[in-house]
């Protein structure tokens, strides 16, 4: 059992869990994350570690509610316990010093950039962060990226808030402005990454994307997490989970992503209802 | 029972296993074999005749002395008995179940030359669940504490079988497992229906019970290294994290929606119980009325189509490209899939998937035949030209085998490993080329067997003993 040491809402429906686990803490780098089981007789589902602090022995995990299990997850509070915990997986975030670096998150997927975006700046990095958000409440870390980034923009699709329309919008005119970008990291919804893939395929810039497929174990012993990257099969939980972004088949990994469609529906719906006759 | 005569004891027929109605078990995942009652168990006990240079321990892997064993049963005295198989088989409950017996230990029984052999497998089975059941499995003696720490990374029959000959040798042992569940194959791989749970997890209480400390969400090469497990204090490591990565064919279509390893679609259905789904949250592709395509013929595959056939399939295949006398599964679990409703199409090949909306639709099958010996023995499968076809069906599950992991390659190159990434290890002691490090089971000799995988703990077991009390072993 892992105990949760603080929980807290960052936005509607995306929770910070601080977690005490030890050996992950110290052994984790920017880019890699766990396999959770909330409890006995739950799913397994993987969550990119935020942070960590070897002080406390914690690591820090962002969740958004999407369905049965993460929401499940955000119900709980800081003392609650979470059966399982086991990481450090996958590979860490390639890192070099590439000159001037964008990292981009949409929604939770800032969550998963901002360990990146930390280390790029430690590596002498010019940092340039675009968090996105469908409207104000939803742009979250912004602080925390202002601490460690050079520059930092929100942007928000309905304009509620910083730039008006989506990361891409804000990335083209970043390049076209003429800032030399050397390194794009984008991490967020399927449509979003392929929006940044496209953006940046013209100029030529490197691009890394963290997928998300659905996972089991988390160690290349199923199969079930794997990808097209470069007309070849990939298992992203052990291969990557971040590739390059011009090389990668969105739509299977869309199509793929949908596989449990209806019987998540039904976990979920199963869920609620259960909450519900709770209150 | 009185005494009777060697010729009328060669009289009694082999006694059947009672087991489940097929129609009723198609759609249930409770075990298909009933096991033995007492009655059943002497009477086939009589039928061994004590034979004075008994063949049958020469068919078992492990040795064990069938021939006193049986002799036990048939004085009635089941602990005695289950002792005497423990002296050589630490988990006979699952070996009893499991073990292709029919190629060991009855396949060299002196009566099989003539009629049918001693039913070695269910006397075995029988004795273990009597001990379980009645006394509970016995805890043995534990001798003192010599201070040293043994690490085992992989807690399936090799992982298992060494920590219970450790712990009682005196040393302390902490078995380091992946997954949140203890048990490797036995857990995630072989269904309840052929192996439940709670035997694995009886096995498992009764190790914790004499002391070994279980570290489940442990991934050795991730959490710590092997090296680090050294200089946590441990004084030797057995490596047994068995045969886990998936085969695919490497066909155009095998990314589709419905196309499954066997690894996953089993641990799905196994490890995380997705048969109960939605009351245990991790689903699996609905099989209800559809038709399933397992590809390959082992023991592996034979599961994967029974469990579909029980998760509702209307038509469940095995698509093998040999013969059906090639199949290597257990005869046993072939004929209990026929009795379930599977249907065998042998000698296709499959080249292709396709689909629809990223759906599985359609398998292109080739018809195959069999040319000339290959390096196996096997006569080897050769495409018919012009014999493509396709075929309906909505789910399909890969299970043509398992490479090895390798994790622990990458994050312990020190070691040696052979062309396929399987450890290489010594016959005798199972030390590898590095000093203090032993492996054994599927990740030394690929994908093979439990009593195998168990001989091999056994064996790391006595030789880290010695390496631990100052023995030269490097
Ligand atoms: C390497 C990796 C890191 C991740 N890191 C984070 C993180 O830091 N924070 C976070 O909130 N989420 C993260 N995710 C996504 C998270 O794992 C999923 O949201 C979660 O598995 C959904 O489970 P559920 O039972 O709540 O929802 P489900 O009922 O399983 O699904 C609900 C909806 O989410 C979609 N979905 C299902 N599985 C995934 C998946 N693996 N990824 C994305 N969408 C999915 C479904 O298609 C469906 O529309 C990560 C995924 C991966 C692979
Ligand atoms: C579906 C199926 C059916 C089978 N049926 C039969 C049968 O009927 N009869 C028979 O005799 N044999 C059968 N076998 C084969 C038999 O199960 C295996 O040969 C045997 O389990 C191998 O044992 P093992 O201890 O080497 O490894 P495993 O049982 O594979 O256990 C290895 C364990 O190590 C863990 N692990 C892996 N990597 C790490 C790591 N880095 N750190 C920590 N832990 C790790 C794994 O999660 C796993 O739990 C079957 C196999 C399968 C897959
Ligand atoms: S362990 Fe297996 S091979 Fe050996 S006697 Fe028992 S059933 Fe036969
Ligand atoms: S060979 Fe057969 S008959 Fe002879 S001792 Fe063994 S089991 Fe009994
Ligand atoms: S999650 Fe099973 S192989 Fe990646």
């Amino acid at each position: 059992m892992y105990k949760i040491k603080h929980a807290e809402f960052l936005a509607p429906n995306i929770k910070k869990f601080i977690i005490e686990a030890p050996k992950i803490a110290q052994k984790r780098r920017a880019g890699q994350f766990v396999i959770i089981r909330v409890k006995d007789g739950g799913e397994r589902i993987p969550l990119t570690i935020a942070d960590s602090s070897l002080e406390d022995n914690t690591i820090t995990i962002i969740v958004q509610g999407v369905g049965k299990t993460t929401k499940e997850l955000n119900s709980l509070s800081s003392g609650d316990f979470i059966q399982d915990v086991v990481g450090p997986l996958g590979k860490p975030s390639h890192i070099e010093h590439f000159g001037t670096a964008v990292s981009i998150g949409g929604g939770v997927g800032t969550a998963i950039a901002y360990p990146i975006a930390v280390a790029l700046k430690q590596a002498g990095n010019h940092t340039i962060s675009i968090v996105g958000g469908r409207s104000k409440e939803f742009v979250i870390l912004e602080d925390e990226l202002k601490k460690v980034c050079d520059e930092v923009y929100p942007t928000t699709d309905d304009g509620s808030y910083g730039f008006h329309g989506f990361v891409t919008q804000k990335l083209k005119e970043l390049i076209d402005s003429g800032t030399k970008v050397d390194f794009v990291l984008a991490i967020g919804p399927i449509p979003m990454m392929k929006a940044v893939a496209e953006t940046t395929r013209p100029y030529g810039i490197k691009t890394v994307v963290s997928l998300n497929p659905i996972m089991v174990d988390g160690t290349g012993m199923c199969g079930g997490c794997r990808a097209t990257v470069d007309n070849k099969t990939v298992f992203v939980c052990v291969d990557g989970p971040e590739f390059d972004a011009h090389k990668v088949d969105f739509s299977l990994l869309e199509q793929r992503n949908r596989t449990y469609r209806t019987d998540e529906q039904l976990a979920l719906e199963k869920h609620e209802c259960r909450m519900n006759n709770l209150h | 029972m009185e005494e009777m005569s060697k010729k009328d004891r060669m009289k009694i027929p082999r006694q059947k296993m009672p087991e489940q109605d097929s129609f009723e078990r198609s759609s249930n995942f409770d075990e298909v074999n009933l096991g033995f009652t007492e009655e059943l168990a002497r009477m086939e006990a009589l039928r061994c005749i004590q034979c004075p240079k008994p063949s049958c321990t020469t068919g078992c892997p492990v040795g064990v002395k069938i021939r006193d064993f049986i002799e036990l049963v048939s004085k009635g005295d089941y602990l005695a008995a289950a002792a005497k198989i423990k002296e050589d088989n630490a988990l006979p409950a699952v070996c009893g179940r499991v073990c292709p017996q029919e190629e060991q230990c009855e396949s060299v029984c002196i009566l099989g030359k003539k009629g049918e052999s001693v039913g070695i497998g269910r006397l075995e089975r029988f004795v273990a669940d009597y001990e379980r059941n009645t006394s509970g499995i016995r805890t043995p003696e534990v001798k003192a504490k010599t201070g040293k720490k043994v690490a085992i990374v992989g807690s399936g029959p090799a992982g298992l079988s060494c920590a219970g000959d450790l712990i009682q040798m005196g040393h302390d042992v902490t078995v380091f497992e992946a997954l949140h569940e203890i048990g490797g194959v036995l857990v995630y791989g072989i269904p309840q229906f052929r192996l439940p749970k709670e035997i694995v997890k009886a096995e498992v209480e009764a190790l914790t019970k004499l002391g070994v400390d279980f570290q489940t969400n442990s991934i050795i090469g991730f959490t710590d290294t092997v090296d680090e497990l050294f200089s946590n204090g441990y004084d030797a490591v057995f490596i047994a994290v068995g045969a886990g990565l998936p085969y695919f064919l490497n066909i155009p279509g095998e990314n589709l929606n419905g196309v499954y390893s066997s690894n996953e679609f089993l641990t799905r259905v196994n490890l995380m119980k997705a048969y109960k789904f939605p009351e245990y949250d991790t689903p699996v592709f609905n099989c209800k009325d559809k038709n399933v395509a397992v590809f390959g013929g082992g023991n592996t595959a034979m599961d994967a189509v029974r469990t579909a056939k029980r998760l509702g399939a209307k038509k469940a295949y095995i698509i093998y490209r040999r013969s059906e006398v090639e199949l290597p599964a257990r005869k046993e679990e072939v004929h209990h899939a026929k009795q379930e409703g599977v249907e065998f199409l042998v000698l296709e090949n499959p080249i292709e998937f396709i689909g629809e909306n990223g759906w599985l639709k359609q398998v292109k099958l080739q018809k195959m035949e069999l040319g000339e010996p290959d390096a196996s023995g096997r006569r080897r499968p050769v495409a018919v030209e012009g014999s493509e076809h396709l075929m309906d069906i909505d789910m399909a599950v890969v299970a043509i085998g398992n490479g090895s992991n390798p994790i622990i390659q990458k994050t312990t190159p020190d070691i040696e490993y052979n062309k396929r990434g399987n450890i290489v290890a010594d016959d005798i002691t199972m030390k590898t080329s590095k000093k203090g490090v032993f492996a054994g089971g599927d990740i030394v000799t690929g994908g093979a067997t439990v009593i195998l995988a168990m001989g091999a703990g056994r064996k790391a077991a006595k030789a880290i003993d010695s390496y631990l009390s100052n023995k030269e072993i490097w």
